[in-house]
């Protein structure tokens, strides 16, 4: 059975809310108009077509345009050696749908590096923790709005960050100047750290 | 002067005799559960890592202990959390490649080849690729491979006690690393490929110090097996340990040899074969009951299939060692893969496409795709959103370590705390993948 059979095959039990399969470079991805049902779905594909590996979860960030969030989840079966992409739209004001950890355990940490990098919220997961990022980082930094810089944040006592240099810091040697030391990257890494202890210190 | 009585509490038969006292018709005197959890002791909290030899890198795992048996482990991650995705969206397609070393740093050459044909699959090039390339690429795969087992055993093999194995394997791997070094001039990070083709084709008499090594090495794996596989102390210390079902493996999304330790016979290169994997013979081992020894069977028959894939490689490699016939190892495309030197100082054409793609990068279609390859440690996917371009809109890496990880939870509960580094050691992961 191929995966345009399957996905079809899926549309003939959901109808209106499975949209045609779509292909590209022998791929097949079809939309869910409702990301409420996301669950129901994924249930029926592993019950009733085998789809028994959940292979990944993603998200987009569709900055701009609505519903910002769209979530990814590649399925595959290991009795049909088929591929399937599910996708789903969620609005911003909304940012949440429900979880598949029920479903696959291995949704379990596939949601939480979601909530982690996008701040999607899993309806019903049993343990909606930052993964990546510690506990108490205030932002989402996969979102196209988080600067690739990085935001300044501090948990005192816990963790710190500082926005990186992306061009002329520390790791990166000037050209040009007058001797060897002055280009030593390390140099800048000293100075660069004293001004951020200064600002550390008028901060507390 | 009189003797006083020295009243010795006997901890088991007080237990025993509260524990008698707890059931519904007779409800505990006030006091008496406080009593009892002093009598039974409180479980222990211990931080295990994330700078612990036996984590391999920067795990953090909180176990709560009942004596010296674990309880409930909780696995901390992202230590080593670079931001290689966020990275991803703002660089060309080419840059990114040098990331992909960081990945899973043990074998980074495998990385490179599946993050290449991720964007090739992208661009539809796929089929297009020299078949001297295809080749190569194999052979990279694959030495990757027998230099990942080599250390994941090493270590694992130490972790429960057995250094001389961790010595032996070294030795091997260090060849490999001279190997790459000359192949690719970087021993860890060799950012070997490009997309549509290779940074360079073989060096000279390369073939011929490869094949000399795949004598050296069976030799070695013979030795490792003789050292391990029927040492009592290494067998009493696997066998039934951190058993994983076969349901398990497959619900926790686990892949490579663990899936494979547990009785899955399922490999990317024969399930959907890429590059020439379909051309060459090989078997897929896998274990039957899951625990750490069938994990450490499996890897150990797994270097021995990629030498031999290794050995096929060579003889059917398409214009020789040394390449004679002169066969591309590039797709001869300018607006892919880079022209040569002398062509961008000489002509017109080769300079615009030059400029083009230093600056711009390649054109990609709109469009998605996710492409997987049977790396060491699993299935490393690639799933790119492109908008067109030579930007990825997103880039999600799914990493089989940060899978292989999340079942520890399952698997660790009811394990002596010295299990936990044959448990380590057979699941063989790298953080530097899992935490991206």
């Amino acid at each position: 059975m191929s995966a345009r059979e399957l996905a079809q095959q899926l549309k003939a039990r959901f109808g209106e809310l499975i949209s045609e399969p779509a292909e590209f470079r022998g791929e097949i991805t079809v939309r869910l108009s409702d990301a409420g049902r996301m669950a129901d779905v994924c249930q029926f594909a592993k019950k009733e077509m085998g789809f028994d590996f959940l292979v990944d979860i993603t998200s987009l960030d569709n900055y701009g345009t609505d519903p910002r969030w769209t979530v990814v989840y590649h399925l595959y079966g290991y009795g049909h050696h088929c591929h399937l992409r599910l996708k789903t739209g969620v609005s911003e004001e909304k940012s949440q749908l429900p979880t598949v950890s029920g479903v696959w355990r291995t949704a379990d940490w596939h949601e939480r590096e979601i909530y982690d990098m996008m701040g999607i919220r899993f309806q019903g997961h049993p343990d909606l923790r930052r993964i990546l990022m510690w506990e108490g980082y205030p932002y989402f930094p996969l979102r196209k709005d988080f600067p690739l810089a990085g935001k300044p944040t501090d948990l005192p006592q816990v963790a710190f960050t500082r926005a990186a240099p992306e061009e002329g810091g520390p790791f990166v040697t000037r050209p040009g100047g007058q001797n060897s030391t002055a280009r030593e990257p390390r140099a800048h890494e000293l100075e660069s750290d004293e001004r951020a202890d200064r600002g550390i210190a008028k901060n507390l | 002067m009189a003797a006083k009585e020295l009243n010795i509490p006997d901890a088991a038969a007080q237990a025993a005799a509260l524990s008698a006292d707890m059931n519904p018709q007779s409800p505990l005197p006030p006091g008496a559960a406080q009593e009892l959890t002093d009598i039974q002791g409180e479980k222990m909290v211990l931080n295990m890592g994330p700078s612990h030899p036996a984590t391999h890198g920067v795990l953090r795992l909180v176990l709560e202990l009942d004596g010296e048996i674990i309880t409930k482990a909780t696995p901390d991650i992202g230590y080593l959390h670079r931001g290689d995705e966020k990275i991803a969206e703002n660089m060309t397609y080419t840059q990114f490649i040098p990331y992909t070393d960081r990945l899973d740093y043990l074998a980074p050459l495998a990385n490179n080849v599946a993050y290449a044909l991720a964007v090739e699959k992208l661009m539809g090039i796929d089929r297009q690729l020299p078949p001297r390339c295809q080749f190569i690429r194999v052979i990279c795969c694959e030495l990757a491979r027998v230099s990942s087992h080599l250390l994941g055993l090493g270590s694992m093999a130490m972790d429960v006690g057995a250094l001389t194995v961790f010595l032996l394997t070294f030795t091997e791997r260090e060849k490999i690393y001279n190997l790459i070094e000359a192949l690719t001039g970087a021993r860890f990070t060799t950012t070997y490929t490009r997309i549509g083709g290779l940074s360079r084709d073989l060096p000279p008499g390369w073939a011929a110090q490869c094949r000399k090594f795949l004598g050296e090495v069976v030799v070695n794996i013979d030795e490792t097996e003789r050292l391990l596989t029927r040492n009592k102390i290494f067998v009493d210390r696997n066998r039934d340990i951190g058993v994983i079902s076969r349901e398990a493996a497959i619900d926790y999304g686990l892949t490579g040899p663990n899936l494979r330790g547990s009785g899955v016979e399922f490999d990317l290169r024969k399930a959907h074969p890429y590059l020439v994997y379909d051309q060459l013979e090989f078997e897929v081992p896998a274990g039957s009951v899951g625990d750490c020894y069938d994990r450490y069977l499996v890897r150990i028959e797994e270097m021995r299939q990629s030498v031999g894939l290794l050995r096929q490689c060579l003889d059917k490699l398409p214009g020789g060692p040394d390449n004679d016939t002169r066969e591309p190892v590039d797709i001869p495309d300018g607006k892919t893969v880079l022209p040569s030197k002398r062509k961008v100082l000489t002509s017109m054409e080769e300079l615009i496409h030059q400029f083009i793609l230093v600056t711009q990068g390649i054109n990609a279609p709109p469009g998605e795709i996710y492409f997987s390859a049977e790396n060491p440690k699993g299935e490393l996917g690639f799933y790119i959103n492109s908008k067109g371009g030579g930007t990825p809109n997103r880039l999600k890496i799914r990493s089989p370590s940060f899978c292989n990880l999340s079942i520890l939870p399952l698997l660790m509960p009811g394990h002596m705390i010295s299990d936990s580094v044959a448990i380590f050691g057979s699941l063989d992961f790298v953080m530097g993948e899992c935490d991206r």
